[in-house]
């Protein structure tokens, strides 16, 4: 199955490798993660306007960019779930962040309006779990004092495709409740104790907009752009954070970068006063030894373009530049993990 | 013309055997293709299979965290919401069909073929948004609370109506395939039907039968294989739609009774797990979730085959 599915993979992702290389010398190719490739796009644009320099990303999801770097068919994959270090030994892979998003509970309450109800990590684990089936639940009256909630059924809605956005979702649960970890445990899809499944952000947002008494999850840009009712946080430190720029920005800063092996850190339940407890970041894959270090170099510089002049032009479509403190980070990471053939390091 | 007449006669030989075996590799594509996929599938499966055994077509968890597999909820729903858009589609498709041939004044023969024509056309996504965002809302507020009101307290079938009033689920996912199978089923009758030669009709209605005599007792046996072939166009677009039934049905991995409770189909399970898919076994069980489909449209088929053949074997033997 596998052979198969290399082959296949490998066949198409050359012939297109053969006809990107042939059309300019230095194009560079990535594929994978659906959710920041609005974000690629317009950096190639503007790279592209000011380099010459191509880049042809195809968004095909994490899954799909993950299979693409390990048979080598592209120069950088995308993932939404960072990999694990035993995972990016195995094929000789090494990762860093690109961009920061978060993930925002949303809800369809009557007389609730947005950034009204408060929640914490406990409560929203409880209501994934079914164990909280009411909206007039002792546990949400007692973070909740003052709200008027009506006593109706909670109605669960979740991602039915694979996404990112679940496994940071869910990964943020399995940190906060014991029995979330224990029953359900994080991943790109999981086994849902309870709701309705609705595909993509848009899907889980009209679900959620549809059904009263909904709660839901998407990316945040999805929520702001369409103006949905989002949830005020508990975070680690206690404090109720609204989310927003500043709160993921927070969260990736607070994050701690240099003890995470190989960048596998997901910025949930970061500490921080100011922190959003769901943000996320969105990761490349590139092999460690590069056949060839003129491409790899290409990707590197690409991405140094976005951290370093790409901030203005990720605000504006609701993504969250990573903070410098990171950006250097990354840069020293590529300076020792990123070798030619002959062991002479690529970046800078 | 000329051309054939003036080629000398082993020219044309030649020609015939160049046809028949450009035409012969043509059609035997077709097995080629078909067992290729089948192959294709059986081998992209094993691992899925045989990690799980048999037990993966009876076992109801999908759980990618803790890498466990079973097919019964997609298979179960696949199953049930196609044969509830077949209860629901046949009979109006009939109707249609009948009213168009049988009792239509002329000037409105046309407008309503063309109706259905274009109704056929229409893209599945759009009947899977137009579900999303008129039908669900629509059916969440009058339709759900009535059946659960007047049906849900019937015996036995009872609790097949009992459910929270979302607008999603199975039962949603079944009307809007029915309305996608209407025009299929209906403009096959509709041609079917309209062949009949008017001598059998015209001697039924001799006789002194009614419109409905002649439609079930002429009409429909007359055309019995045609409808058979319509209905089974029907119910394989229904097994295998993917986006609408994705957009309505919910997509969650449970097993419930409850036909108001969302649930899952084979191809939207695959149409929303298979690009994020990530290890052998999680492919390799979405792919046998393919190859059920498969094997479930074939039984269909060959069950349908079955009665025919039975049918035609009672030709003749009663009055």
């Amino acid at each position: 199955m596998r052979n198969i599915v290399r082959t296949l993979t490998g066949t198409v992702a050359a012939a297109g490798l053969v006809f990107a290389v042939s059309a300019h010398a230095v194009d560079i190719t990535g594929a994978g993660a659906t959710f920041p490739y609005p974000i690629y796009a317009k950096w190639a644009e503007a790279y592209n306007a000011k380099t010459g320099v191509k880049l042809n990303y195809q968004s095909i999801g994490s899954g799909g960019g993950i299979k693409q770097i390990q048979n080598k068919t592209v120069n950088f994959g995308a993932s939404d779930k960072p990999l694990t270090v035993a995972e990016l030994d195995k094929d000789g892979l090494m990762q860093f962040p690109a961009v920061i998003g978060g993930v925002v509970p949303v809800i369809n309450v009557e007389g609730i309006s947005s950034g009204k109800l408060r929640l914490n990590g406990e409560v929203l684990a409880n209501i994934f779990l079914k164990k909280i089936t009411k909206w007039d639940d002792a546990a949400i009256k007692a973070i909740n004092p003052g709200v008027a909630l009506p006593s109706a059924n909670i109605t669960v809605v979740h991602r039915s495709d694979g996404s990112g956005t679940t496994f940071n979702f869910a990964n943020y649960l399995t940190k906060v409740s014991e029995e979330w970890k224990t029953k359900v445990g994080a991943d790109t899809s999981v086994s849902w104790p309870a709701g309705v499944g609705g595909k993509g952000n848009e899907g889980v947002a009209s679900y959620v907009q549809r059904i009263k008494g909904a709660i839901g999850y998407v990316e945040y840009a999805y929520a702001k752009q369409n103006g949905m009712n989002y949830v005020v946080m508990q975070n680690r430190e206690g404090e109720f954070v609204k989310p927003g720029l500043a709160s993921f920005q927070a969260a990736a800063k607070y994050a701690e970068w240099e003890k995470a092996p190989g960048f596998y850190e997901i910025l949930t339940n970061e500490p921080g006063k100011e922190s959003w407890p769901i943000a996320a970041a969105t990761f490349i894959l590139m092999h460690k030894t590069q056949e060839n270090p003129a491409a790899a170099k290409e990707v590197l510089k690409f991405f140094n373009y976005g951290y370093t002049e790409g901030d203005k032009m990720a605000e504006a479509l609701d993504y969250v530049p990573l903070p410098d403190t990171a950006v250097k980070l990354i840069q020293k990471h590529w300076s020792v993990n990123l070798k030619g053939k002959d062991g002479s390091a690529v970046w800078p | 013309m000329s051309d054939t007449q003036t080629q000398p006669p082993n020219a044309q030989a030649i020609l015939d055997v160049l046809f028949r075996n450009t035409t012969r590799l043509f059609a035997f594509l077709v097995f080629a293709v078909l067992f290729g996929i089948l192959i294709t599938l059986l081998v992209a499966s094993l691992p899925a299979l045989e990690t799980f055994g048999l037990h993966f077509f009876t076992n109801d968890a999908w759980n990618p965290v803790t890498v466990e597999f079973g097919a019964l909820v997609p298979i179960y729903g696949t199953i049930v919401t196609s044969l509830i858009a077949m209860l629901i589609g046949i009979p109006v498709s009939f109707g249609i069909a009948l009213f168009i041939t049988e009792l239509t004044p002329a000037w409105l023969k046309r407008p309503l073929g063309i109706a259905i024509e274009l109704l056929a056309g229409i893209p599945s996504i759009i009947y899977g948004m137009w579900g999303l965002f008129v039908f669900a809302p629509w059916f969440a507020d009058s339709f759900e609370p009535w059946i659960n009101d007047n049906m849900g307290n019937w015996p036995l079938v009872g609790q097949f109506f009992q459910g929270p009033p979302m607008g999603i689920g199975m039962l949603t996912a079944s009307f809007i395939l029915a309305i996608m199978v209407i025009p299929f089923i209906s403009s096959v009758m509709r041609d079917v039907f309209e062949v009949v030669p008017p001598m059998l009709k015209e001697s039924a209605y001799g006789l002194g039968a009614t419109t409905w005599e002649v439609v079930w007792n002429v009409v429909l046996p007359y055309t019995k294989v045609g409808v058979v072939g319509g209905v089974m166009l029907g119910l394989g677009r229904a097994l295998g739609e993917t986006m609408a039934v994705t957009f309505v049905i919910g997509n969650a991995h449970d097993l419930s009774i409850s036909l108001l409770m969302p649930g899952n189909t084979i191809s939207s399970a695959l149409a929303n797990e298979f690009t994020e898919a990530v290890g052998d076994i999680y492919t390799s069980s979405l792919i046998t979730l393919g190859m059920m489909l498969f094997v479930i449209t074939f039984v269909v088929l060959a069950l349908a085959k079955l009665l025919l053949l039975k049918l035609a074997s009672k030709e003749g033997k009663q009055s």
